[in-house]
């Protein structure tokens, strides 16, 4: 081999067009050092100012970066970056401002800190019980790295739909995993419970992960390439082993799937969500959704784009077991929580007829069931932090009864999460499902679309058995307390009703920026 | 004579702003909570204020337009534009909606002010503000939609704003069941309309106003008809018409600025402006508008007969309310030539019975709340303000000329005479009887309250003056001074005073109103060649007298006589008489409550025991089977999350299995 | 096929090896046993008898563990930039200063925040 004779060209790279993400990485990295150097009573305001600075800096540079004329000059469909590891296009943009704005409302109930002192664990090293775990609560100990860590995970999260190659993929995929893992072992209470979830979450996601790259493995041997680009060459100029090119996107799929929680991948999602601290499920339910769901279009657009009829039915399927193993678990379940994860795993069955369309609608209905749902969800498990019992969040939904007449406003508010959630008119969940079941139909899967209707029968019920819960039976004795909410949980609440009631109501500004990102789908 | 309707230009494009105003008041208002107490009822006040400024100035520019060019719409936005499907909402501004504007925002605006003085002492008063807040915008959305969906929602915007104000004193029974059963009577009415909504778009893929009238055309008269009845259905229970009338009555327990504003002079005539909104439907279908006139006639005696047998001041008022909306809808099942006099007479009487209902409130904040007329007279030497305002009312709906139910009552009874033929004479005969009632019962109303004997030294201790209900205790904590509950003090302690300023000056305006709006409008015909663009022209016209007019004043006058006769000549008794046949059936709101449990709830109640049987057995049957299948299934597929994370990596594992064969089966 | 050839061959030398080595070794070395001797090993933890519940194996063991890796991983990155280093110049130069500016943050970290202490 003649390595050290060849020239090798200096690689360049769009600094500016990779700002957001440089800017939220390198606010996790100052975060490190913050950690390092600062002494302990100046932590959490260094660090809310670095995430949720860094965080709007990022979004504001993100919408600087979709108004620019250059990347899309001449109907450009947008630029690969970093030798073309890394794709700026206009729905990548879109994910990565929803996921900024989701995770700016998440590190806000991250870092509330009003009730007792935080939802997290002084000492995750210490074992729940133990008497360090005592000591190191009458000291005070309390762990601000959780602040980096979330920044680690969104700067993986904005990654993960831009990236145009598999390997960038994966690397983004285990730089917002592995954050994560840790997050959800933080929980100040029911610790066990939370180190449960957090082993679980880890064990599945290394499981998956290795799948994932098992994909990518074939894929590259299939086109010798894991461009998803190339990929997509090979496709067309009909070359290479078709067996490890369907085994390469079953198994890259299952990596992706198994992020957004799609059945039979989706066994972590109520146990991680349920163990996890709440704040760390939302940031989960929101934005890793988003962003998994960014991957997961943009490989199947782009590389498999050529192939939708090889790989519609086996979606289908997939589909369809989501929609409906999602509603129907849900209806027996007796935590909050846990119910909250079924509905999400019945909503991302949603959001994948929309995926199947392979279409620009499909896209663009997906884009704005994205950001819709993110916000009912962040405000969902908002709502969920502040009604408490002395051990905690009241999590089992016994305890929820007659709340409506305890705390009329709050259980108001909830339940109209759950009737956005249900897809009833006028709220953004009626205006998300009639986008991506329009966008179903007019691609062709009609029986999807009825399978999709029906299970929003279904889960409608449990919705409703939670709001006729909250509203029409007796309060329970000594139940949980609602606390009063801080300005930062406040601010989610009103956050995510707002956006769930205008995107209701007045949707069309947004639609109108999902059609104009999705009319060009991704860039090659 | 067709108007074209252009895109809103100028001032306005800001038409949102009529929306945009109580809508603030009213979240600011509600969201705000207790701090904002103190200046809450200012707020409350100036928003509807600041709207009808923006209403006059609208008015004025739209007069500034020519005729045909009056009809301006402003697009609002589109709901869910995703494929073909398209709600365009939008506001239409054209002299119809805007006479509607004007007569919401100006009573609303006095009705508002007196309120600030009516309430003084209520601690809710700024909820209570909220509320009329948010009625003046659900009612602004109603008559300012350009579309019949958006008129749908501003039509249950006011019904839920009425329940809110009609069950403002929740902690009085009575007020709750009235607020219960204002609702629930309503929700027929509204099924009518909702099921007209659905018919439009279903027949006719659109809901916009010139969409389906434009489509009505080619539509057949079967849908027509079928369009025009359930229109009218669902006039008929927002304006309290025969055969849905009875929540009315009962709707008086709310505070009497409600009475005056939302059960007088606008929510209540919300169906008389759906039904001349829907002129182009209503001109293809006879049928319907026959169905039309016949519940105006029949509603204009019946509450005509029930407001001479009410002791209760403000039910003999609301019985009066139900005829005079009766004289409406007859109009606007006249076609053309009854439209124009019945959107005047609509105005004109939102002037006058506004002004009788705040004089009502006037005598009752004199009197301590006491509503029973047999308790009261003379009282015209004690507030002689509110006598002056409640007596030109007084002559105002009676039709006294030159006052303003002359000019426009009289307009609809000449246009049912004209109209010709049988149904045209009984009509008219209706019409005219009718107005000899009026003048009776409100002769009868301003003798046994402003003249006689004072009587409230000589009653006893209060109650049994209706035979409904006891007197409603009030909560200890509702200390509400003039909130219509409290019987604090004992009757021998009364001393009659007119009421603060803040209550009076919009009375006399109101009675302003009552003097010159009929004039106004009908003389020279301004009101007509104003609305012709949207209703088109009567086809005959008259002058100010007619046969039918001489009639009508005679029988006027034979009204005022017999009443004087029979409570002016003689002694009212302090306590009511047994009565007769006719009186009795009356006094129990001609026995409209119990039509409706005998022929409504009692039926009804036969066929719920009757459809919850087949229910259970049948439809329930399926649906708790696939209830129960769904909730098997979900028991046992649970069982899958063992939480064993070994399992999960198998099922895992499995999947992956799957999607592989799947992939590569498909290939095959 | 031929593509496989060296890895047979490898596969070969390997399996070689170690029947060799431990062959040999049986054959040849001297045989004095004690105690720790005959012990599975276990990187200084006494595997038997099994402690109830699996016992506790102190944390600072994987602490130095992952630093290694760490600084191994850093390693590897460097090793094929230093030998490259004169054909991609003044970029890959600021590029693995930035890289190692991050470790070392890390490094920082694990510094200040008593990672290196063992007690």
């Amino acid at each position: 081999m003649s390595l050290a004779a060849a020239t090798i060209p200096a690689p360049s790279i769009e600094y500016s067009q990779l700002a957001p993400m440089l800017i939220v990485f390198g606010a996790a990295v100052v975060g490190v050092l913050v950690e390092a150097f600062a002494p302990r009573h100046l932590r959490r305001p260094a660090h809310l100012v670095l995430s949720l600075g860094g965080l709007a800096t990022a979004f504001v540079l993100t919408c600087v970066i979709a108004g620019s004329a250059s990347i899309f000059a001449n109907g450009s469909p947008g630029h690969n970056a970093a030798m073309g590891a890394v794709a700026v296009d206009r729905p990548t943009l879109f994910i990565q401002g929803t996921i900024l704005v989701l995770a700016f409302v998440s590190v806000l109930l991250i870092a509330d800190s009003a009730q007792d002192v935080s939802p997290f664990a002084g000492q995750a090293a210490a074992a729940p019980g133990s008497p360090e775990e005592r000591e190191g609560l009458l000291a005070g100990l309390v762990h601000t790295e959780i602040y980096p860590l979330t920044l680690f995970a969104v700067g993986g999260m904005l990654l993960f739909p831009a990236s145009n190659d598999l390997l960038t993929m994966f690397v983004a995929l285990e730089v917002l995993s592995l954050p994560l893992y840790l997050l959800c072992g933080l929980a100040r209470r029911r610790r066990l419970l939370s180190h449960e979830a957090a082993v679980k979450y880890f064990l599945l996601g290394a499981f998956s992960s290795a799948f994932f790259l098992f994909g990518i493995a074939m894929l590259y041997g299939y086109s010798g390439s894991v461009s998803l680009a190339a990929i997509a060459s090979t496709v067309s100029s009909n070359t290479g082993s078709t067996t490890l090119l369907f085994a390469g996107i079953a198994l890259t799929g299952l990596g992706l799937l198994f992020k957004i929680g799609a059945v039979p991948f989706q066994s972590w999602k109520p146990d991680v969500y349920q163990g996890a601290p709440t704040p760390v499920t939302a940031l989960m339910a929101s934005c890793t959704v988003v962003s998994a769901f960014g991957a997961l279009l943009r490989v199947f657009y782009v590389a498999f784009g050529n192939l939708t009829w090889d790989w519609r039915p086996a979606m289908w399927a997939v589909a369809i077991l989501t929609m409906v193993i999602g509603a129907i678990i849900a209806i027996t379940q007796t935590d909050v929580k846990r119910l909250l994860a079924y509905s999400s795993i019945a909503h991302a069955g949603f959001i994948l007829t929309a995926v199947i369309a392979a279409s620009a609608a499909g896209l663009s209905s997906s884009l704005f069931y994205l950001a819709a749902y993110g916000f009912t969800t962040v405000g969902a498990f908002a709502v969920i932090t502040l009604v408490r019992d002395p051990g905690g969040e009241a999590d089992h939904l016994s305890r929820w009864a007659g709340l409506g007449k305890r705390s009329p406003l709050v259980a108001g508010i909830f339940a109209f999460f759950l009737l956005a959630f249900a897809g009833i008119p006028l709220t953004s969940g009626f205006t998300g499902k009639f986008a991506v079941f329009q966008a179903a139909v007019a691609g062709g899967a009609t029986p999807l679309v009825i399978v999709g209707v029906l299970a929003s029968a279904i889960a409608a019920f449990f919705y409703v058995r939670v709001i006729v819960l909250m509203f029409f039976s007796d309060p329970v004795p000594d139940g949980p307390e609602v606390v009063v909410p801080s300005l930062f949980t406040g601010t989610a609440v009103g956050l995510g009703a707002v956006a769930t009631l205008v995107l209701g109501i007045v949707p069309g500004p947004v639609l109108d920026l999902a059609n104009h990102a999705a009319t060009q789908l991704f860039v090659r | 004579m067709t108007m074209t309707t252009l895109a809103a230009t100028g001032a306005l494009r800001y038409s949102w702003l009529l929306l945009a105003f109580p809508v603030f008041g009213a979240a600011v208002l509600l969201a705000g909570g207790r701090r904002t107490d103190r200046w809450g009822h200012l707020l409350g006040v100036a928003m509807p204020l600041a709207a009808f400024v923006y209403g006059l100035v609208a008015f004025f520019t739209l007069l500034g337009y020519p005729a045909a060019e009056r009809g301006r719409e402003l697009h609002m936005y589109s709901w869910i534009p995703v494929g073909s499907f398209q709600v365009n909402i939008g506001l239409l501004l054209d002299p119809l909606s805007i006479s509607f504007v004007l007569l919401i925002t100006g009573v609303g605006s006095l009705i508002h002010i007196y309120s600030v003085g009516y309430m003084a002492t209520d601690a809710e008063r700024r909820k209570f503000f909220g509320y009329l807040n948010l009625f003046i915008a659900a009612m602004l959305l109603l008559v300012l939609a350009d579309n019949y969906l958006a008129l749908y929602a501003g039509w249950e915007g006011v019904g839920l704003a009425s329940y809110l104000l009609i069950g403002f004193w929740s902690f009085k029974p009575s007020a709750a069941v009235a607020a219960k059963k204002a609702f629930i009577v309503n929700r027929v009415g509204d099924a009518g309309l909702s099921v007209a909504v659905m018919l439009m778009f279903a027949e006719f893929g659109t809901v916009s106003f010139g969409g389906v009238f434009h489509s009505a055309r080619s539509g057949g008269s079967g849908v027509a008809t079928a369009l025009g009845l359930l229109l009218l259905l669902g006039a008929c229970g927002k304006s309290a018409q025969v055969p849905l009338q009875s929540w009315l009555l009962d709707a008086m327990e709310g505070p009497t600025p409600v009475s005056a504003l939302i059960h007088a002079a606008t929510m209540v005539t919300a169906g008389v402006y759906l039904l001349v909104r829907s002129n182009p439907i209503l001109a293809l279908s006879s049928t319907a508008q026959l169905a039309v006139t016949v519940v105006g006639a029949v509603t204009l005696l019946w509450g005509a007969i029930i407001g001479c047998a009410k002791d209760d001041i403000k039910k003999s008022l609301a019985g009066s309310t139900m005829s005079q909306i009766g004289y409406m809808t007859l109009g606007a099942g006249l076609g053309p030539a009854g439209y124009v006099f019945a959107i005047a007479h609509l105005l004109a009487h939102g002037f006058f019975k506004a002004g009788l209902f705040l004089g009502a409130g006037s005598v009752m904040h004199a009197m301590d709340d006491e509503v029973n007329m047999r308790r009261y007279g003379g009282l015209a030497r004690y507030m002689p303000v509110t006598f002056v305002t409640f007596g030109l009312g007084y002559l105002a709906i009676i039709g006294f000329p030159p006052l303003s139910g002359f000019f426009t009552k009289d307009g609809i009874i000449a246009a049912a005479w004209d109209k010709g033929g049988t149904s045209g004479a009984l009509l008219a005969t209706c019409a005219i009887i009718g107005a000899g009632l009026t003048a009776f019962y409100m002769t009868r109303m301003m003798l046994m309250t402003f003249f006689g004997k004072p009587r409230w030294q000589e009653a006893g201790p209060r109650g049994g003056a209706e035979p409904r209900t006891g007197q409603p205790q009030p909560e200890p904590h509702m200390a509400g001074g003039s909130g219509g509950s409290s019987p604090r003090a004992s009757t021998a302690a009364l001393h009659p005073h007119e009421s603060p300023g803040v209550m009076i000056w919009p009375m006399i305006l109101l009675a302003v109103g009552s003097i010159g709006a009929g004039a106004f409008l009908i003389t020279g015909q301004r009101f007509q060649s104003f609305l012709s663009p949207v209703v088109g022209v009567p086809p005959v016209s008259h002058g100010v007298f007619t046969t039918a007019g001489y009639i009508t004043l005679a029988l006027m006058a034979a009204g005022i006589v017999i009443a004087w006769a029979m409570y002016g000549r003689v002694p009212v008794p302090a306590t009511a008489p047994r009565g007769s046949l006719i009186t009795n059936a009356a006094r129990r709101d001609l026995y409209g409550d119990a039509f409706n449990e005998a022929v409504l709830m009692r039926p009804g109640q036969w066929l719920t025991r009757l459809s919850v049987y087949f229910d259970g057995r049948g439809i329930d049957g399926l649906v708790n089977t696939t209830a129960a299948a769904i909730g098997g299934t979900s028991g046992r597929t649970r069982r899958v999350q063992t939480g064993f994370v070994r399992s999960y990596a198998l099922l895992m594992f499995a999947g992956a299995g799957l999607l592989v064969a799947a992939l590569l089966v498909v290939r095959l | 096929m031929r593509l496989y050839v060296p890895i047979l061959v490898l596969a070969v030398l390997a399996a070689g090896f170690a029947i060799f080595s431990v062959t040999f070794g049986a054959l040849a070395g001297p045989k004095r046993w004690n105690k720790a001797k005959l012990e599975s090993y276990e990187c200084g933890i006494e595997p038997t008898p099994a402690p109830l519940g699996g016992g506790k194996v102190p944390i600072k063991y994987y602490l130095t563990a992952m630093l290694f890796i760490v600084f191994d991983i850093e390693i590897v990155f460097l090793y094929p930039w230093a030998v490259t280093f004169n054909k991609l110049g003044a970029f890959a130069l600021v590029e693995m200063v930035a890289f190692v500016v991050a470790v070392l943050i890390a490094y920082a970290y694990v510094w200040r925040r008593g990672g290196l202490d063992w007690d």
